[in-house]
């Protein structure tokens, strides 16, 4: 179960093929909150008119309107922070693939409902209490988010593990979905974890929590959850990373492309 | 438009009870209002549903053209409120489906006879969304068309359509204001949003006049609607409060309306406006418009892939069920 | 294949501390968990709601409108129920 630190491969700032040294690591940090918030928002946001049941449709569509909301309050601070006058749309919209940060999870295609709703457990069981841990941030700004974005997250703990659990111990077919989800996913439940030289500075700064001291709370709500399920983690010899350095996965390109259209074709408009 | 029902002839058996029918109009003429375990006339519970129903299935149908630019909005603020709005039909699709349920037919035949092309859906959601200013002219004119007849919906002679009505109004009032905000931003802009818009207009204003059906003179069954009180006002009566209302809004930011007889008559207070393309309402109507296909299989596509999923949570709650029975018996 | 339904049930929202709860329509959901979650996301999408309660359709017994006057006629001619049957002076003041 557990995500295990050794087996990710270490992730220094040295590696980051982009401008990371005009980064603060609290800009740094600020903005890989927001990327992952919003590219997983966007995601969700994908289901909107194909949901497997209307009731669905509106719950698919909260948890996406609270993730673009988060990302939102993120993007703006970020801005604020760097002071080159880049708003939240210049942040979300504006910079090319290898300057977001988010982590692979997010980016990866909703699949089947299980593999969405196995994405959503796995990222909002380190976000709930990443959020908690956070919301006593030396930043106010940072802490006043994640007290919003807390409640937020433990609704979406909520809501995914009910459907994994559904799904898992539901009909034969929909407990092979949700196996085959958790194996294509769980690759990417590592990175969530990683700590590199920001990060590093950032926790030392007060800024935002130790991911290892969130990973009892992780591991046990995933225990619960995938039990009750009857699901199992696939074994694994190490896990998939590059996103918080900006190496994404093949479907990145094809979301920004999207997300990205308008922006890019009447540039310095406003909407 | 959404009451695009009523103008369907109602061809199944009329079983008369005088007596009966009498009473229940003279209800409806002192404004009672008619609730679900009430005796109604077949013909009126027939009508409803099919209103009620027709109703929620636009709502559902209409999710995809506006859906279909949620993840191309062109900022965060327009993303959430398009996301937000998007996910409020669908919240109203769900309301009116509660509504119509309470006549005694379930969600499941209703959204079959959806699925299966056998009811119908307004003929607006089979237009395309081509650019950002669609999602501003869907707001605006489709939205707004929408409110000209939801408005008297509140008051319906059905308790639970008219209750849902009301809250679906409330929930509408940002709809149509987000519409406009976008359409009067594009239209503020550089050449291009201007142009934009300009294009989307032109393309959308002769569908939203259509929205509210056949002229009264060929709306041969609204009649009886009329007098049990579930429809309140004509097609050609909306339609001009309709016109009335917005071409002024269009003006004031620089659009240009597509018909060469739009002009403002002093003497009623009216602007009157040029022929409507009758046959194309009807081509769209019997299937053929641009995106008849397209919307069905894309609401066929999303209910075939999600059986697995209302299957499996049947399922394990069966189970869970089952357990509990067994602990209790331990 | 013929798809099995998901049960209705209704629901009922107290909007403030001190409101009674109030019916506010109904939904599918597979049990009771599914429709206080589905309560959650259909009808307090705009802070609507402190509580909800959500009750399976099938486990309301309503009253027959055929017996209306029956149940609720005879209530109509006791006014002596009322406070406005009774006098009670003006120099007394309100009572």
């Amino acid at each position: 179960m557990r995500a295990s630190k050794d087996a990710i491969a270490p992730c220094s700032s040295e590696r980051d093929g982009s401008k990371t040294l005009t980064e603060t690591p609290l800009f740094l940090v600020t903005l890989r909150l927001a990327d992952d918030a919003l590219i997983l928002g966007h995601r969700l946001s994908e289901w909107c008119g194909h949901a497997p049941v209307l009731e669905e449709e509106l719950a698919l569509a909260n948890l996406g309107l609270d993730l673009i909301g988060q990302a939102r309050s993120l993007y703006t601070h970020a801005g604020a922070i760097e002071g080159a006058g880049r708003d939240e749309d210049g942040l979300a919209y504006l910079r090319r693939e290898n300057e977001y940060r988010n982590v692979l999870l997010v980016e990866q295609p909703n699949g089947d409902f299980a593999a969405t709703m196995v994405r959503q457990l796995i990222y909002s069981a380190f976000m709930h209490p990443f959020h908690r841990a956070m919301a006593s941030s030396k930043d106010a700004t940072l802490a006043g988010i994640a007290a919003k974005a807390e409640k937020e997250m433990a609704y979406h703990v909520r809501h995914s593990a009910e459907w994994v659990i559904r799904l898992g111990d539901g009909t034969e077919e929909s407990h092979r979905r949700a196996q085959d989800a958790l194996d294509a996913l769980w690759p990417y439940a590592g990175e969530l974890f990683e700590v590199d030289a920001p990060m590093r500075a950032a926790i030392e700064a007060g800024l935002v929590p130790d991911p290892e001291s969130l990973r009892a709370t992780f591991d046990a709500t995933m225990t619960e959850a995938l039990a009750e399920a009857t699901l199992t983690l696939p074994k694994l010899g190490s896990f998939q990373t590059g996103g918080r350095a900006g190496r994404h996965t093949e479907h990145m390109g094809f979301l920004l492309a999207q997300l990205q259209y308008m922006q890019r074709t009447y540039p310095n408009a406003a909407w | 438009m959404y009451t695009q029902a009523l103008n369907v002839k109602d061809e199944g058996p009329a079983l008369v009870d005088a007596e009966r029918d009498a009473a229940f109009q003279a209800r409806i003429d002192r404004d009672e209002k008619i609730e679900p375990n009430d005796w109604m006339p077949e013909k009126y519970r027939r009508t409803l549903v099919r209103q009620i129903s027709q109703h929620a299935h636009s709502e559902i149908v209409g999710m995809l053209p506006e859906g279909n630019w949620i993840t191309r909005a062109p900022s965060l603020k327009r993303k959430a409120a398009l996301l937000a709005k998007v996910q409020d039909e669908g919240g109203h699709g769900l309301y009116l489906y509660s509504a119509a349920e309470t006549l005694g037919t379930s969600r499941e035949e209703l959204n079959d006879q959806l699925l299966t092309g056998k009811a119908k859906y307004s003929s607006i959601f089979n237009y395309p969304t081509l650019t950002w200013a669609d999602i501003g002219m869907v707001g605006w004119l489709v939205d707004g068309a929408a409110i000209m007849n939801q408005i008297p919906l509140c008051r319906t002679s059905y308790g639970p359509y008219a209750r849902a009505m009301i809250r679906i109004c409330k929930e509408e009032s940002f709809h149509q204001r987000q519409g406009y905000e976008i359409v009067m931003t594009l239209a503020r802009g550089n050449a291009d949003q201007k142009a934009m818009a300009q294009d989307a207009l032109n393309r959308w204003w002769w569908p939203a006049l259509m929205m509210f059906g056949p002229p009264d003179a060929e709306s041969l069954h609204t009649d009886q609607n009329m007098a049990w009180r579930i429809k309140r006002f004509s097609n050609d009566d909306l339609r001009q409060k309709f016109v009335d209302a917005t071409v002024p809004q269009g003006h004031h930011i620089g659009l240009e309306f597509p018909d060469k007889d739009l002009k403002f008559n002093e003497a009623t207070g009216h602007w009157e406006f040029g022929a409507i393309d009758w046959s194309e309402f009807k081509r769209v109507l019997a299937g053929e418009g641009p995106c008849n296909r397209q919307r069905l299989a894309q609401r066929n596509k999303a209910h075939d892939e999600g059986a697995w999923v209302r299957e499996a949570a049947l399922a394990h709650a069966e189970k869970r069920a089952a357990r509990r029975m067994m602990q209790a018996a331990e | 294949m013929t798809e099995k339904n998901w049960p209705l049930w209704e629901v009922f929202i107290r909007s403030r501390n001190g409101m009674a709860h109030r019916h506010v329509g109904s939904l599918h959901a597979v049990d009771a968990t599914m429709a206080l979650a589905n309560a959650r996301d259909t009808y307090t999408r705009r802070g609507e709601g402190l509580s909800v309660w959500v009750v399976p359709s099938n486990a309301i017994t309503a009253s027959d409108p055929a017996e209306k006057d029956m149940l609720f006629e005879p209530t109509a001619s006791k006014i002596y129920r009322h406070p406005t049957f009774y006098e009670v002076p003006d120099e007394v003041g309100h009572m």
